[in-house]
């Protein structure tokens, strides 16, 4: 510590180091602004470690600097640590702005993409500001961050916008600290930024309206293909079932529901059912696509959601959507609500274009025209999805808004730690200290495209974060791609992790808990080390390890794979486990439908152990329980049947039986007899009960046996936390039921809000399972 | 469990355990090895046969083991002229069958040309067997300015697959599990050699030559493809596959291109070669329904890619043991 050698007490000289998200925020000049505001004197500046401050004057008023410094930070500024050291008085008069050291930003953190502020909404719908409509109006406050940046330090030269050079209005917005746009790094006004361009199929067409062309267009009934953010969006007006119809059957997007953007909340209201939490969903900084209970009347063409009783909705998240769809409102005039279907730029499964000749060429056949712009995207990033469950929000996709913000852990990682994810919805994660910088949403590595995005990826955010991994962490599947990946990798420490044990160590790591908890895994499929397929797991898990306490009760899949795209398949295994091979006598319009020839070579392949493997997978209950009832015989998307079977279930229903049956072996893990629910099913086909009520009754049911489970372990462990994780609990009906009955037995509940239940958060587990394992070991 | 399917599993057994301990590898790991005796070029091979079971429609092991062999010569461009055999039989074998077995030996090496030279037999327990195990090795010439192999294959080549793929063993899961798709599928058993003779007369230049048995076509390319370290990007719909061995697969849950062959090859040519050499090999009876199936590209080197009916671009893995879905 220096001596000090103050001639006035009241005087103090503070170095103030603040950790975080501190830098392309306008953290400095807000530091300026306060410092102006108790006229304090010294300097700010970046440094590797965050923003580092000087700072003197009175102490009262250092006191109060601090406090404001908390509590009043930039929107989009997220402070982890302010550490305070006292110095001996300099004597300066002013506050200054200091440059940057070298070797600056590297440690410090690169923000996501941010919704447009209200600051710039005024400007670009202002006639009298110089921004009046222009699409690509941002500020310290909002815009493109992670999108554009190529390298850091993050300053404009590594980002995408380094071909636009600054004309004087905006450098001199650029250069003053006390201007919203000091050190904006993607600032841009319509004489030196990005421009707008619409195409149509012959070229360019010289349209001096980009937008009013675009809403045209859509008002029309064509498909736009819309450049944004991260990527591109096939557009179409929602209320148009032909245009709408056009766009599935182009995009070959058969069944699985389209998001739609709302010119704003008013108009999603009228939409949807809109609750405080998806409310501050809509309008948070990340503006992701929210699942929302839509109302009877909404304005919204029949196959935009076929099925479903939520539509999925946001907002416009940059000034070029928010134009677009005011644009839109005006030419379709009040008759017509400003709702457009704004769905990925992609066929079927395919990663989403970002790359404009990329674009041109895989969307040129789906898309009428394109409106687009001449500001490169550097990384994909697809828009965020979250639904809303037991009063908070529900990740489906984190990636758009939330990527790469770091994940906070309660404790340090021992060394830094790569983990490769899972196979499809891919995402990886990196971390080092207390962050894991979980990416954004990658999607199925079998794609040629996605696999390489995975591997740039993963080089990207290691030079972004300046992290050199010491450990991979990978999921135990040797077929997962990202498996292989992880194996071929030239870093000595290799960790497998169970599928499972990752999801619930994902939720431990979120809320800082080190466990033994109770975890309950209810996921579509994951691999198990005993050679079957796990999936609905109950576990006594650590970070560090875990027990099998539990499990569904064995279904069969025929074929493997083929069983989960075609759950009848894992239906007619059920019937033929429960009612023998003669089950297809029993009178039910499932049964009646069955494909006999097909059934008898699964019955074959069963018998002799031919690709059929076993599974304890809660999410092919579901689905074997949805064909059953009729929700259809093969998944045209991942979880379709299942997820029709949650939107008719009628949540007013007793539960079926599903008990628990003993451990086979003394010491082994208990079962949950998923075939019993299904007897209890057929018997109500059989007597005719309601689709809606059957649905209702097995996801109580379910909820039932999983609460029965979670008793069990507390009576003979003495844990009452349970942790819920797994693709099946995107099942906002399950996943509510089963929280409130376990609340309401005296349990304590850790639902992920972090990252995503599915295998979208496996990646921030392997990376607690991995740490805690290493640091055990040393 | 898993290191016989001609997957991953036994590529990892060949580079972690048999080469370490044999001190190699001392060439370039292909279906045979050259070696050089008195300046002339000698391929060897050697293989064993497992098959069960023994009689299946199309064949039984006894052709099964010296096509197999004779193939891995001919992919070396090698003439094939001798080969061994050694027989493992499990007591109780009867020796009607084992007559047959030997029969159709000595018919298909008629046929192929090459001579039976020594052989070797030994009698294993009841239980320790399934009836008869069979090991050939097998010797060739390599002719004069021939160099083909594995570690040719050339960004650009043109992938070309002499026929029909995965009736092999489609033929062999249907007899042995009791299975029946529909339409009868018979195994494609043939020695290759004679196509490899017209397909090198015709003076296309072959860089690499595979007979994609265990682990299919899938598993054939991704070897290649390490080897060479090239990409390679084959395309879904010119792969010329049955309709039987499709609905087969689809109902079984199995990837055609996964599927073992034991009469068909892959070959890697010179692109502006590739029409001549499919010409020549269609006026070949085993080449007849040969079709061009993809190129060998400098992108994404070692892996295997297969462009889809919709333009996607689908990583073609190789099986790494049994298969658990990986899908959600
Ligand atoms: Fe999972
Ligand atoms: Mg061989
Ligand atoms: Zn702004
Ligand atoms: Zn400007």
């Amino acid at each position: 510590m220096t001596e000090q050698t103050i001639t006035n007490p009241q005087q103090r000289r503070w170095r103030i180091y603040v950790r975080g998200i501190v830098q392309g925020v306008g953290f400095r000049p807000f530091v300026f602004g306060l410092a102006e505001r108790w006229q304090l004197a010294g300097f700010v500046r970046n440094d590797s470690y965050g923003v580092t401050i000087e700072i003197e004057g009175e102490e009262r008023a250092l006191h109060e600097f601090v406090t404001a410094l908390q509590r009043e930070s930039p929107p989009l500024a997220r402070i982890e640590q302010v550490s305070i050291e006292p110095l001996a008085l300099v004597g300066e008069r002013a506050f200054v702005i200091a440059a940057s050291q070298a070797q600056a930003q590297r440690r410090t953190l690169i923000a996501p993409d941010t919704a447009t502020c209200a600051d710039c909404l005024r400007e670009i719908t202002d006639p009298a500001d110089r921004r009046y409509r222009y699409a690509f109006t941002n500020c310290t406050n909002c815009g493109p961050r992670f999108t554009i940046v190529l390298d850091v330090p993050y300053d404009r030269a590594n980002t995408t916008m380094r071909s636009f050079v600054l004309c004087e209005r905006c450098r001199a917005e650029y250069e003053d600290p006390r201007d919203r746009r000091f050190h904006a790094q993607p600032t841009a006004c319509p004489v030196c930024g990005p421009q707008l361009q619409w195409l149509t199929a012959d070229g360019v067409l010289a349209e001096p309206d980009p937008l009013r062309a675009a809403a045209v267009a859509l008002a029309q009934g064509q498909i736009v293909a819309v450049k944004g953010l991260g990527g591109y969006h096939l557009a179409c007006a929602a209320d148009d079932e032909a245009a709408v119809r056009r766009l599935r059957q182009r995009k070959q997007r058969e069944a699985r529901p389209l998001a739609l953007m709302t010119r704003d909340l008013t108009v999603a209201a009228r939409l949807c059912v809109i609750d405080p939490v998806a409310q501050t969903l809509l309008t948070g900084p990340a503006h992701p696509i929210v699942l929302m209970p839509r109302r009877s009347d909404a304005p919204v063409a029949p196959s935009v959601a076929p099925g479903m009783r939520t539509l999925g909705v946001m907002l416009p998240y940059t000034p070029l959507h928010h134009l677009l769809l005011a644009e839109y409102a005006a030419v379709v005039g009040p008759t017509r609500e400003a709702v457009i279907v704004l769905t990925s730029g992609n066929l079927s499964d395919e990663p989403i274009a970002y790359h404009d000749d990329d674009a041109q060429q895989r969307l040129g056949p789906i898309a009428d025209a394109f409106l687009t712009h001449n500001r490169p995207i550097h990384m994909r990033c697809d828009d965020s999805v979250a639904s809303v469950a037991v009063g908070g929000p529900l990740l489906i996709r984190r990636s758009r808004g939330y990527a790469p913000a770091p994940i906070t852990l309660a404790a340090e990682l021992p060394c830094p730690i790569l983990a490769c994810g899972g196979h499809l919805k891919n995402t990886f994660a990196l971390g080092r200290g207390r962050e894991v910088f979980l990416s954004h949403h990658i999607g199925d590595l079998e794609n040629l495209p996605t696999l390489r995005s995975f591997h740039e990826g993963i080089a990207h955010f290691q030079r972004l974060f300046d992290i050199t991994p010491e450990v991979v962490a990978y999921d135990l599947h040797p077929g997962y791609l990202a498996t292989q990946a992880a194996l071929a990798m030239p870093i000595e420490r290799k960790i497998g992790v169970q599928h499972h044990h990752a999801h619930i160590a994902a939720v431990l790591a979120e809320y800082g808990h080190p466990g033994p908890v109770i975890g309950v895994a209810a996921d579509g499929s994951g691999y198990g080390p005993d050679g079957t397929v796990w999936g609905g797991e109950v576990l006594v898990a650590t970070c560090a390890s875990y027990e099998r306490v539990g499990h569904l009760g064995h279904l069969i899949l025929p074929g493997g794979e083929q069983a989960v795209r075609q759950p009848w398949r894992v239906a007619a295994a059920a019937l033929a486990q429960l009612y023998g091979p003669d089950f297809w006598r029993l009178a039910l319009p499932f049964t009646q439908q069955l494909d006999q020839s097909a059934w008898q070579v699964l019955a074959r392949m069963i018998e002799r152990n031919l690709n059929s493997p076993r599974t304890s997978s809660l999410g092919r209950l579901f689905d074997a329980a949805a064909a059953l009832t009729g929700m259809g015989q093969i998944a045209r998307y991942e979880g379709e049947l299942a997820i029709r079977f949650e939107q008719i279930a009628d949540p007013q229903q007793p539960p079926y039986p599903m008990p628990l049956r003993e451990p086979a072996t003394a010491g082994g893990p208990f079962t949950l007899d998923g075939l019993a629910l299904l007897a209890a099913l057929v018997d109500d086909l059989r007597a005719g009960v309601a689709p809606a009520a059957i649905a209702g009754r097995v996801h109580h049911g379910v909820a039932r046996a999983l609460l029965a489970a979670c008793r069990r372990v507390r009576e003979e462990r003495g844990l009452t936390i349970v942790a819920l994780s797994g693709g099946v609990f995107q099942n906002v009906l399950l996943l509510e039921t089963l929280a409130g009955a376990l609340q309401a037995d005296g349990f304590t509940v850790l639902i992920p809000r972090l990252a995503p239940p599915n295998d979208g958060g496996l990646a921030l587990g392997q990376v607690a399972v991995a740490g805690a394992q290493v640091g055990e070991r040393q | 469990m898993g290191h016989g399917a001609g997957g991953k599993l036994s590529t990892e057994l060949i580079t972690h355990l048999f080469l370490p301990a044999f001190g190699g590898p001392h060439g370039p790991l292909a279906d045979a090895a050259l070696i050089d005796v008195g300046g002339a070029r000698l391929a060897i091979s050697t293989d064993s046969f497992v098959v069960r079971p023994l009689f299946f429609p199309g064949g039984n092991i006894g052709e099964l083991a010296i096509n197999g062999t004779i193939n891995d010569i001919a992919m070396m461009g090698a003439q094939p002229i001798a080969l061994t055999a050694s027989f493992i039989l499990e007591e109780g074998m009867p020796l009607a069958q084992l007559g047959l077995i030997a029969e159709s030996m000595g018919r298909a090496a008629h046929n192929a040309g090459v001579i039976l030279i020594a052989g070797d037999t030994k009698v294993v327990d009841r239980g320790h067997g399934d009836g008869v195990y069979i090991t050939t090795t097998g010797f060739g010439l390599v002719p004069a300015g021939i160099t083909i192999g594995p570690e040719h294959a050339r960004p650009g080549d043109a992938i070309i697959v002499s026929g029909p793929i995965g009736l092999h063993g489609i033929a062999i899961l249907s007899v042995r599990e009791g299975i029946e798709f529909g339409a009868p599928v018979t195994s494609d058993t043939a020695a290759l050699h004679g196509l490899v003779s017209t397909m090198l007369a015709s003076g296309s230049r072959i860089h690499t030559l595979r007979d994609p048995t265990r682990g299919g076509v899938a598993a054939a390319l991704n070897e290649i493809a390490a080897t060479a370290q090239i990409g390679i990007e084959i395309i879904e719909r010119d792969i010329p596959i049955p309709p039987a061995v499709q609905a087969a697969c689809e109902l079984l849950g199995m990837d055609p291109l996964h599927i073992a062959n034991e009469g068909k090859l892959i070959v890697f040519v010179e692109r502006d070669d590739a029409e001549r050499l499919l010409a020549a090999m269609r006026t070949h009876p085993l080449g007849r329904d040969a079709a061009l199936i993809g190129y060998a590209t400098i992108d994404h080197p070692g892996v295997v890619v297969a462009r889809t009916g919709i333009g996607g671009m689908r990583v073609v893995d190789t099986l790494v043991g049994e298969q658990l879905p990986r899908i959600c």
